[in-house]
Parts: C-alpha cells; sequence; structure tokens
C-alpha cells in the first residue's frame, strides 16, 4: 500500500507529495483516524491545536457564567445539579486539554495563550447571566447547540480529539435535559417564572444561533477543514439543525422565539428565520462583549492568586522526592 | 450519661439535625464559591466534589429535621426560609473562604471533627441517624484525606506557604471550642443514644490533627479563649450575608415549584 501511494503522486504543478502526506492523505480519504504518533502536515497540527485549545478554552470559561449562579440556585437538588454540570465543564476542559497536548504543545503554553488574551473561546460566554433562568436556557439552548456541534466531531479525523468528545457529548447531553427541565418548570411556573423564562430566551436565542460561527459565505477555514474531516457540516448547515430542532420546544413551552421572520416552510421542511446581528458577533469576538474583560480577569485572578499554592505543591513534591531519594541511598 | 428531663426527644433530635445539616450545608455553600476559581482546573473538581458530598447530606439531614418536626417543612423550606437567627451550623463552618489556606484549614479541623462524629452516629439507636451517617462518613473519609493532605503540602511547601497555612490556623483554632462543647440538645440526643458524646471527640480529633500538623511543620494552636453560639442561633456577621445570596432568587420571586 504503501509504496503504490508513492507511485500516485497528487496532480498539478507537478510537484510530488511525500510519502507521509499520501498516507495522511489515504486516512483521511478513507477515515482513518490520525493518531498522535502518525505524521500529518504542519498546517493540520496548527488547526487542530487552534480548533481543540479553543474548545478546552470555552469548557474553562464556561464555567464563570453559571458558576455565578451555584449559591443562588433556587433549591437545594438545583444547587447540587448546577455544581456537577459546572464541575463536569471543568472536566471537558481536562479532557480537551489533554487531546490537544498529544499535538506536542503543553497545557500551561495554551493557559498562558488564554491569560494573554491571544487565544479564543467561544464568545456566547462573553454574555451575562442576570437571572436563575439563564441558567436553564443556557443548558437548553448553549448545551444543545453544542452538542449539534460537536456530535459529528466524534467521527472526526483526529484520534484524541474524537475520543473525548464522546465522552464530552454525553455529559452534554445531560446538561440539555436539566437545563430543558429548568426552563420548562419556569414556564409552567407563577407568571413571574414565566416572564423570566421568556426574557432568557429573549436574551440568549441569538447569540445561540450565531455560535456556530459566520455565514458559509464568510467562513475562511471552511474548506480546508472539511476536507481534513475536523469539521463536518457547516456553520450553516449546523444553524438550520439548531433552529429546527429548537422551534418546536420552545412551542411546547410556550415560549416566542424573538424572532419576527421565524416560520416553517412547508416546501423545505425546515424553519426559515432572520438574520442575526453579525456585527454584534464580531464586536463581541474582538472582545467588545457585555463579558469579555470580567470572564478573563475572573481567569487571570484564579490564576495569579493560585500560583503560591501551585508553587507549595511543586516544592512539597520535590522535597518529598528528595527525601525518599536519601532514605533509599 | 444523664438526660436532661424537660427536652421532648423530637424537639432535641429536631435540633440535632439541624445542626448537622446547616453546618453541611453552610460549608457547602462556602466551598462552592471556588467553583471555577481554584488554583487549578484539577481543584476546581475536586473541591466542587466535596461541596456536592455537603449540600447532599444536608439534604438528608433537614428532612430529618422536617420529618421528625412533622410541620410539614421540607429540606428547602428549612434550608431557604429560615434567618440567621435560627441556623445551627457551627461557627468554624460560616468563617469566609479567604485564601486558599484558609478554606483549607478550616475544612481541615471541620473534617476531622465530622468524621469521628459520624463514625459515632453510625451506631445510633436511630435507623435514620445511623443511616444518614453510614453513608455520609464514607464521603467524609474522603474529605478528611484530602484536606490533611493540603496541610502538610502547604505547610511543608514554601516559606510563604507555611506563613499562610500557619496564620490560617491560628485565626480559625478559636472556633474549634464549641465542637466538643456539648449543650443540653447534645446531652439530650446522647442520653438516649441517638447521639453521641461531643467531648469524647476531642481526643481522636486532636490525635489526628497533631498527626498532620507534624508532617506540615506546623505548631498547634495554644487553647484559650474559644468563640461559641452557632448551636443556638447566635453566629457571626458573616452568615446573614451567606444566607441573603443563598436565599435570594427563592424568596423573591413567587413560585411552588423550581
Ligand atoms: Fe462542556
Ligand atoms: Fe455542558
Amino acid at each position: 500500500m504503501y509504496t503504490q501511494l508513492v507511485e500516485a503522486p497528487e496532480g498539478g504543478i507537478g510537484e510530488a507529495r511525500s510519502a507521509e502526506q499520501a498516507i495522511f492523505d489515504d486516512k483521511i480519504d478513507r477515515s482513518i483516524t490520525i493518531e498522535p504518533s502518525d505524521w500529518m502536515p504542519d498546517a493540520y497540527r496548527k488547526t487542530l491545536l487552534r480548533q481543540i485549545s479553543q474548545h478546552a478554552h470555552s469548557e474553562i470559561v464556561g464555567m464563570l457564567p453559571e458558576g455565578n449562579w451555584i449559591s443562588r440556585a433556587p433549591s437545594l437538588e438545583r444547587k447540587l445539579i448546577l455544581m456537577a454540570k459546572v464541575q463536569d465543564e471543568a472536566g471537558h476542559g481536562l479532557y480537551l486539554y489533554s487531546a490537544a497536548e498529544t499535538l506536542g504543545t503543553p497545557r500551561d503554553e495554551m493557559t498562558e495563550a488564554l491569560l494573554s488574551g491571544r487565544a479564543k473561546y467561544s464568545s456566547i460566554f462573553n454574555y451575562p447571566t442576570l437571572t436563575w433562568a439563564d441558567v436553564g436556557t443556557i443548558g437548553w439552548l448553549v448545551d444543545g447547540a453544542a452538542i449539534i456541534n460537536q456530535i459529528p466531531l466524534t467521527r472526526c479525523s483526529y484520534g484524541p480529539y474524537a475520543r473525548a468528545l464522546v465522552r464530552v457529548c454525553k455529559e452534554e447531553s445531560f446538561h440539555q435535559r436539566q437545563g430543558f427541565d429548568i426552563v420548562s418548570t419556569l414556564a409552567h411556573g407563577s407568571p413571574e417564572q414565566h416572564a423570566m423564562a421568556q426574557d432568557a430566551l429573549n436574551r440568549w436565542w441569538w447569540p445561540s444561533v450565531m455560535m456556530f460561527g459566520p455565514p458559509d459565505s464568510e467562513s475562511q477555514h471552511n474548506e480546508t477543514s472539511m476536507r481534513w474531516k475536523i469539521k463536518l457540516f457547516s456553520n450553516d448547515d449546523l444553524r438550520q439543525k439548531f433552529v429546527d430542532q429548537t422551534v418546536p420546544q420552545a412551542e411546547a413551552l410556550g415560549l416566542t422565539i424573538p424572532d419576527p421572520d421565524l416560520r416553517y416552510d412547508e416546501s423545505t421542511g425546515h424553519y426559515a428565520f432572520g438574520t442575526p446581528d453579525w456585527q454584534e458577533f464580531y464586536d463581541v469576538v474582538k472582545g467588545n462583549g457585555p463579558c469579555n474583560r470580567d470572564r478573563l480577569r475572573a481567569r487571570r485572578e484564579a490564576y495569579d492568586d493560585g500560583a503560591w499554592v501551585r508553587d507549595a505543591a511543586l516544592a512539597h513534591a520535590e522535597k518529598r522526592a528528595a527525601r525518599a531519594t536519601s532514605d533509599a541511598a | 450519661m444523664s438526660v436532661p428531663p424537660d427536652i421532648e426527644v423530637d424537639a432535641a433530635l429536631f435540633e440535632f439535625a439541624l445542626r448537622l445539616g446547616d453546618s453541611a450545608l453552610v460549608l457547602g455553600q462556602r466551598i462552592s464559591a471556588w467553583t471555577g476559581h481554584a488554583p487549578v482546573v484539577e481543584e476546581d473538581l475536586a473541591l466542587t466534589n466535596v461541596a456536592l458530598d455537603l449540600v447532599g447530606q444536608a439534604r438528608l439531614w433537614l428532612t430529618l429535621a422536617g420529618d421528625v418536626e412533622g410541620a410539614g417543612r421540607d429540606e428547602d423550606r428549612l434550608a431557604y426560609y429560615r434567618d440567621a437567627s435560627e441556623y445551627r451550623n457551627v461557627l468554624l463552618v460560616e468563617r469566609p473562604n479567604g485564601n486558599f489556606a484558609d478554606t483549607i484549614v478550616r475544612q481541615f479541623l471541620f473534617d476531622t471533627w465530622h468524621f469521628y462524629l459520624l463514625q459515632r452516629l453510625g451506631s445510633s439507636n436511630d435507623e435514620r441517624v445511623a443511616g444518614i451517617a453510614q453513608k455520609s462518613v464514607r464521603e467524609v473519609a474522603y474529605h478528611v484525606r484530602r484536606s490533611g493532605d493540603w496541610v502538610v503540602r502547604l505547610g511543608d511547601g514554601t516559606d510563604l506557604s507555611r506563613t499562610r497555612v500557619q496564620a490560617a490556623l491560628d485565626e480559625l483554632w478559636p472556633y474549634t471550642g464549641e465542637l466538643f462543647a456539648p449543650d443540653d440538645i447534645d446531652r439530650a440526643v446522647a442520653g438516649r443514644g441517638i447521639g453521641c458524646d461531643l467531648a469524647a471527640l476531642r481526643e481522636p480529633w486532636l490525635r489526628h490533627v497533631d498527626g498532620i500538623l507534624a508532617d506540615a511543620t506546623l505548631a498547634r494552636p495554644k487553647d484559650g479563649w474559644m468563640h461559641s453560639g452557632g448551636k443556638s442561633g447566635r453566629h457571626t456577621e458573616q452568615l446573614g450575608y451567606l444566607l441573603a445570596e443563598m436565599q435570594s432568587v427563592r424568596r423573591s420571586i413567587p413560585g411552588d415549584r423550581w
């Protein structure tokens, strides 16, 4: 198989593929996963590292908006469920940092990129959580959107990422159900509770729709990523799936989606919907969302305030190791 | 031990269950504030685990308290609709999180006491108390190990960490007296074989604490004047803020189900 591939270089401007490149391409074509020890093109490694580390950062920063409400959860059971959820997100961050580390970049370096503001994370977490209903709405919409985004990626070409996502997706679907349950309880509760649920939907709808990224017509990295199978569906396809899934759920809850253009299109079998405010999207990506600075500040403070603790743990481990060596000697 | 004759058994058990439930709840509430802000992500996970255990235990104790009282108050009625003066937690757990050393020392002093207490309550002659204690003690066995490990790491870590953990210990030590000082309620439940002799917990507690402090190269503070009052509802200034935040949604928005 190896020689056969070498004999069949990619056509074009007469530039022969390297043997490694040919093997890589063949694996991609035949949907055989790429593993850390396999050769891979630099651009593939870089793109993946960016994608996985951004995903990990999103899990970590994503702890903050909902973490805000742990202290105020309105029942002890809800408090437990929310703590467990935010804890799961920390776990997702860890699996994903581990997956990203297999590409050769240590976690510290990724953390540094996040804290310095060089690395991005999902813009959705730069919106504020203003009421308890936001906690339910985030579970319902944001975890719901994450699932739609990530389920296909459990079949992506990079083995460690695909495997991490299998675990992540299982937990995200719990989060989504729990979030929906909160919203449903509020929507069917007192008029005040219902109004709170509607208000949260009004604020979170469009940011959730924008979670899938810019429209396909403006998306730069799509084509290569799709060829590499680290992106399997286009932004607009995923977005449509999200809208189609969510609209009937909102109707069942008696809540109104804040989009006057939303209607079911018999001819396509899909919901047609309005255009999000893409200017807002780009503003938030560039750092000008309601909470960008607060989120990063919170992460930096946790990191800086924790430095002496990490130093102590390291110093203690070194002392122990030294004592063990001198005992053994 | 003599049973104070004027305290009816259910009234004593109600108070006793509140004390255990409130202490677990208030400490769980305190440490859950670290979620998302811990020194390393692994600690976000670990601290949250402890908070989950404690709030879970609080639910069991408060449910028992409500059942014993028989006035229709469930765990949430008790957690969300009592003011600070009606809370029965020990003062130690309401002390602020402070820095990581303050949090760890508070946890370690409490966990060690909590462990020995639950171990004894596991053989309570009230099956409900014994059941909750047996379930909880398995969780708390892990808490004690974890907080003790951190005390050692911080004590025998860097000069800075040693200074901080010693300061935390000196600051919090005067809140440990209350843990071992029985009042009439404690005597009423102990005398009936439902509770246990709190004063007798001090010896094994001190032995474990001394062992860890020795490994941590820390000095045990001198026993002097001790704070008390939590168990009878006289709290520090801190508890009111904690409850105001915890109860805000539940109390401010009308709703039967959440
Ligand atoms: Fe997640
Ligand atoms: Fe999630």
